[in-house]
């Protein structure tokens, strides 16, 4: 048995209940695979009482942004996060999906006046299980599975 | 009626508007057939920026400013204007609302119009995006339904042809569906609706099937929606030819119509209504065309503000 599985971290985010499987794609997402200087460590499969299995990101000296939570939020709705100060959960919540999207997902319509022009993307969420998306520009429907998140 | 405020607003989406907010639109528009208004707009200016080729949108538009008193201002050619030397749309837009009072607007991509409300202090009316919507086509096909039928609640509507690329169809359908209409959708494999606006027509609980020929429900029919197939949207000529004849309304095609039947077109038509059914009693394109104008003159005055 090993003392940790992933060690606590004094300042920072912790992102768990991350569904199995996912915790490597909000890594991706959130940009941490590329020139990030955070310390930021992944837990896969580990076991959980609520969902059997899930993903732990903890990434070190760095609070995420309502953008970077609405990503996960899109991805990974059972994700609890937990913003460490000193050692200590300061707050702690689980992440919503928003009403609206902004900037972070492209529409998948290439004829969509977003694909052309130099403007921020805005998604309208239409029904959150499972997500449906409506874009706010040319007004089509999408599923979760139809759009790429950047 | 209670008066709705519409001043300022734009009019980008059929999907924008309220049950009576269409309704009431329509009423104004009734009154401006009936009565005209020559003043109304004096001194208001409207951009018309058609990026894309128009005849009876910007004709009426633009028909519909002056003969409220008010005056235009418009691109000779999307070619020489600044997009032409790729000057963003957003730009175009902020620079062109400074020299009038409203703006409106087609182009080929979809979203394009909510973008340039979105950058435009001034009211934008979206006369076409791409194939996403062309609402005041709609709202003038609705008043054209209303005036045949004397009402719009559980019509039988037929939507005909090119289903996949019109956007009349679509923001119609939509519209039609918020009046329990039933929809009988009738195209070619190849252009049939496009799921998008099934699965909103479903959750709308809206009725209607699909259908390759129209024949068979002719006699269960009030309005009759025929659209151009629309030889711009193929890439393939090949393709385009298959399809483009598949839908002939002649005379022998009416024999079983009810006596309110009526024949809409947005217009240009090419093949598909046979000039021998201009004579009919069933033929209604050309007075919806000319319905245009009073529908227009409603909304520029509804959100210039002018007292009506």
């Amino acid at each position: 048995m090993r003392a940790f599985k992933l060690y606590a971290i004094k300042d920072g985010t912790v992102i768990d209940h991350i569904p199995e499987g996912k915790g490597l794609k909000i890594i991706h997402l959130l940009g941490l695979d590329r020139g990030c200087n955070n310390i930021v460590t992944l837990g896969m499969c580990f076991n959980s009482k609520r969902y059997g299995k899930k993903d732990v990101v903890k990434i070190e000296k760095r609070e995420l942004t309502n953008e970077e939570v609405n990503k996960i939020a899109v991805i990974a709705q059972t994700a609890t996060l937990s913003i460490i100060r000193n050692y200590k959960i300061v707050k702690k919540h689980q992440v919503n999906i928003p009403d609206v999207l902004e900037k972070i997902i492209c529409c998948p319509n290439s004829n969509c006046v977003t694909n052309h022009e130099p403007v921020k993307t805005k998604f309208l969420i239409t029904k959150k299980k499972p997500i449906q998306l409506n874009c706010y520009f040319c007004e089509r429907a999408f599923g979760l599975e139809e759009v790429t998140i950047h | 009626m209670p008066k709705i405020n519409f001043k300022n607003r734009d009019i980008i989406s059929i999907k924008d508007f309220t049950k009576e907010e269409i309704l009431y639109v329509l009423n104004i528009a009734k009154k401006f057939k009936e009565k005209s208004h020559p003043s109304l707009l004096k001194g208001k200016i409207l951009a018309s920026l058609f990026f894309e080729p128009s005849t009876r949108t910007r004709f009426s538009f633009e028909s519909a400013m002056e003969r409220l008193g008010g005056s235009v201002i418009t691109l000779a050619e999307a070619k020489v204007s600044s997009s032409a030397k790729g000057e963003s749309l957003s730009d175009s837009i902020r620079i062109v609302e400074k020299y009038c009072d409203a703006i409106v607007m087609r182009h080929s991509l979809e979203g394009s119009a909510r973008l340039a409300a979105e950058v435009s202090n001034n009211p934008v009316i979206n006369g076409g995006d791409g194939t996403n919507q062309h609402p005041t086509q709609t709202l003038l096909d609705l008043f054209t339904i209303l005036e045949t039928q004397k009402k719009l609640n559980r019509l039988n509507v037929a939507l005909v042809g090119d289903l996949k690329y019109g956007r009349t169809v679509h923001s119609l359908a939509y519209a039609l569906s918020l009046f329990g209409c039933r929809l009988y959708l009738i195209s070619p494999k190849s252009l049939c609706m496009p799921d998008y606006v099934l699965k909103e027509l479903k959750e709308h609980k809206t009725r209607y099937s699909e259908h390759l020929r129209p024949e068979k429900i002719m006699n269960k029919i009030d309005i009759f929606y025929a659209t151009r197939i629309q030889k711009e949207r193929f890439a393939d000529a090949i393709e385009y030819e298959k399809v483009k004849d598949v839908y002939i309304i002649n005379k022998p095609l009416l024999v079983n119509v009810k006596k309110n039947f009526r024949i809409l077109h947005p217009l240009p038509r090419v093949n598909e209504i046979n000039y021998e059914v201009d004579d009919t009693p069933y033929a209604y394109y050309f007075q919806q065309a000319s319905n245009g104008l009073w529908v227009r003159q409603a909304l520029l005055a509804l959100v210039l503000g002018g007292k009506i």
